[in-house]
């Protein structure tokens, strides 16, 4: 095997002309990677906090995300039982274990049944968190770990995503910024989730449909702080 | 995978007299151009972006070695292994080993090229292991034992009702009397088999839209969220990905995510983009206990020295393909071998051999869309000028072409002679259509006259015109 990455490695350094280790390609390099230029960030989501809210709605909307704006976090509990009435779904959901949720008053709403954990099969309704939203495309930016199981994203039928108005950035430069200041530079979570809009496939007849593997509906609560 | 870019006349043939793929391509014909061109006007900056991407992966081909480096290195340290492949048959061997490893009896596996390119799902299915692909068009291609005829939209060249009938044959659980017309009906199907593949997977099998030296990380883009489903439920993962598909840091990833969407279904972004770090932490709830990445050569670092070495910043959105008039008029399958339209027609002669696929750098009109679509500003249209000057020079270009060709420069290096010949040519070809003015058969002119007529000349040839008129060479 390490006779492969020695055959693969050199036959790159004899097509780039290498002859020994080129220093100054190598500090070009070790340049890149400490201070990692923004290339072209486009203008649409440098905007202020109600300009970025505004745009994330508009973009999510475009792709068929479903959004509701609550002014406190007691209003979550009603908001969601009233979205699964209206999308016909049960009230049972599988929550996140995410602190942010924990205020949550489920109680209020005693029709709500809930547990917390990762998906198991046959969850119909999610409801986790979320790192940020990024205004530029309306996407929302989720971190696997203890708080919030990647299952959660994927396996249920719908997917519900809380999070605080604050939480909406303009552009994704400024969620890596946000992930880099959180993990002190260290190993990234082992899966960063960009979800923009419920899951579609358009491999019948170039026909658009939702749901495909991932969830069928994608609602996002935000809460105004 | 097998050739059949060799047979690529006949295919062309097959294609063109297949109602159902000819109905598939008129319905394919403009919806993914339209809506990248939407996509495009939308953001102002979006070829400022083109040129950022195309200067990441300059940089990256520049010091392809050094970021591979780091990449390893990040694998490790964050729990995962490298396994470096120079062909298809070790990447094989290696991706059996560790199927093998793990106990494996199915392996789910999302939409990736690479392993087409290698054909791991005949071999682990040789070796007794179930592959099963999740991409929804790729699995009714798997069902069908096609190649796909896409880069992003594997059958697209199937009707719904060729998806119901694969659907019937082999979804043997549901009642054969069901009712199979609606899509989506069709989907809700496919999702409840598929999801008890997913939950059945001892191994996951993805590709690799990118690399992320800086980090480690792989990047997986889909809008089903399949590769998420494959990437998190087995107990172990593995990753293929060829070795220029590296990028430096996650800004650099950013940015040619920006381009790959819109470039390809004319989307902001895709549903899903995933950055994977290593195997599950200990503290998680999910996500596989092994992660394994195998890069793999498969003729990649022979480009890099060549005269093909930008055809390595490709990003496999596939706008190529959806622009291609040569492709919209015979599928994907007539290529013959896993990649089709103008990138196929580069990349397929380049990694399988110019005596194999020779005909495809032939077949392009060379009229430029490819290459003004490019989000990597790949020249596609330079290159199979380039692919056929190297297989006319190899002296594999057919006789017809090679006899036609010197004939021609015979006459063209020969001014005098070569008016005379036009002037001959013109007047008798002149004479003998005058009374209808087009000819509907003439000999070593079928090509042309199969499909239409050929006007008949009319007077004198353009340079006797042009010197009339007092033209002037400049």
């Amino acid at each position: 095997m390490s006779g492969s990455r020695e055959r693969v490695l050199g036959a790159i350094r004899g097509a780039l002309c290498r002859n020994a280790r080129p220093d100054a390609a190598a500090e070009a390099v070790r340049r890149r990677l400490e201070h990692p230029p923004p290339n072209v960030v486009p203008m649409r989501g440098r905007l202020e906090l109600a300009g970025r809210i505004d745009l994330f709605i508009a973009e999510a909307e475009r792709v068929s995300t479903t959004t509701a704006r609550l002014g406190q976090w007691n209003e979550v509990p009603s908001a969601i039982a009233d979205y699964l009435k209206g999308v016909n779904l049960p009230a049972s959901l599988r929550v996140a274990p995410d602190p942010a949720l924990r205020g949550i008053p489920w109680a209020d709403e005693p029709l709500l049944e809930f547990t917390t954990g990762p998906a198991r099969d046959g969850d119909q309704v999610s409801v986790t968190g979320a790192f940020a939203g990024v205004a530029e495309t309306g996407t929302l930016v989720l971190l696997s770990g203890p708080d919030s199981p990647t299952t959660l994203n994927f396996m249920p039928d719908a997917h519900i995503v809380v999070f605080p108005v604050d939480r909406i950035v303009g552009t994704y430069e400024e969620v890596w910024a946000g992930i880099r200041s959180g993990f002190d530079g260290g190993t990234l979570p082992r899966a960063v989730n960009w979800i923009t809009g419920p899951s579609r496939t358009g491999d019948i007849e170039q026909t658009l449909l939702l749901g495909a593997h991932g969830p069928r509906l994608l609602h996002v609560l935000l809460v105004d702080v | 995978m097998e050739s059949t870019a060799r047979a690529f006349k006949a295919n062309v043939n097959v294609a063109i007299a297949d109602a159902n793929l000819q109905a598939a391509m008129k319905r394919f014909s403009e919806g993914f151009s339209t809506k990248r061109l939407l996509a495009v006007e939308r953001l102002p900056e979006f070829e400022a972006l083109r040129d950022a991407a195309t200067d990441i992966k300059n940089h990256v081909l520049e010091n392809l070695d050094l970021y591979l480096e780091r990449f390893e290195s990040k694998v490790v340290e964050t729990g995962g292994q490298v396994h470096w492949c120079t062909d298809a048959e070790e990447a094989r061997r290696t991706i059996l080993g560790i199927c093998r490893d793990a106990g494996a009896r199915t392996v789910t596996k999302s939409k990736s090229m690479i392993s087409e390119e290698i054909a791991i799902n005949e071999y682990l299915e040789k070796e007794g292991i179930r592959p099963v692909e999740t991409d929804l068009g790729e699995y009714i291609i798997q069902l069908r034992h096609e190649p796909p005829s896409h880069i992003i939209a594997p059958a697209v060249h199937l009707s719904k009702d060729q998806v119901a009938d694969a659907f019937r044959e082999h979804h043997t659980g549901y009642p054969s009397t069901r009712v199979l017309d609606d899509p989506q009906v069709m989907l809700a199907e496919a999702r409840a088999v598929l999801r008890g593949a997913f939950l059945a997977a001892d191994v996951g099998i993805t590709g690799a839209n990118m690399l992320v030296a800086e980090t480690g990380s792989i990047v997986l883009v889909t809008n089903e969220g399949n590769a998420d489903l494959t990437q998190t439920l087995p107990r172990v993962q593995i990753v293929v990905a060829s070795v220029e598909k590296v990028v430096p840091t996650l800004e650099d990833a950013t940015t040619i995510l920006r381009v790959l969407a819109r470039s390809a279904t004319g989307q902001e972004q895709a549903v899903y983009t995933t950055f994977t770090t290593g195997p599950r932490r200990p503290d998680d709830a999910d996500g596989p206990q092994q992660y394994h990445v195998v890069l793999l050569d498969n003729g990649r670092t022979g480009m890099l020295g060549s005269e093909f070495r930008e055809v390595l910043r490709c990003i496999r959105c596939g706008a190529c393909v959806n622009h291609c008039p040569v492709y919209a008029a015979i599928g994907g399958h007539a290529y013959g071998w896993v990649y089709s339209g103008p990138i196929g027609a580069v990349l397929t002669p380049n990694l399988i051999g110019i005596e194999e696929a020779g005909h495809l750098p032939n077949a392009s009109t060379l009229c430029g869309r490819c290459e003004s679509v490019c989000p990597m500003r790949i020249p596609l249209p330079r290159m199979l000028r380039q692919l056929r000057e190297r297989q006319y020079a190899q002296n594999q270009a057919p006789k017809a072409i090679r006899f036609g060709l010197s004939g021609w420069a015979f006459l063209a290096r020969r001014p005098s002679l070569y008016r005379m010949a036009t002037a001959i040519g013109v007047t008798i070809l002149g004479m003998i259509g005058r009374r209808k003015g087009r000819f509907r058969r003439l000999p070593m002119a079928g090509g042309w006259t199969t499909a239409r007529d050929l006007p008949a000349p009319q007077g004198r040839t353009f340079q006797q015109m042009w010197t009339s008129r007092g033209g002037r060479r400049r």
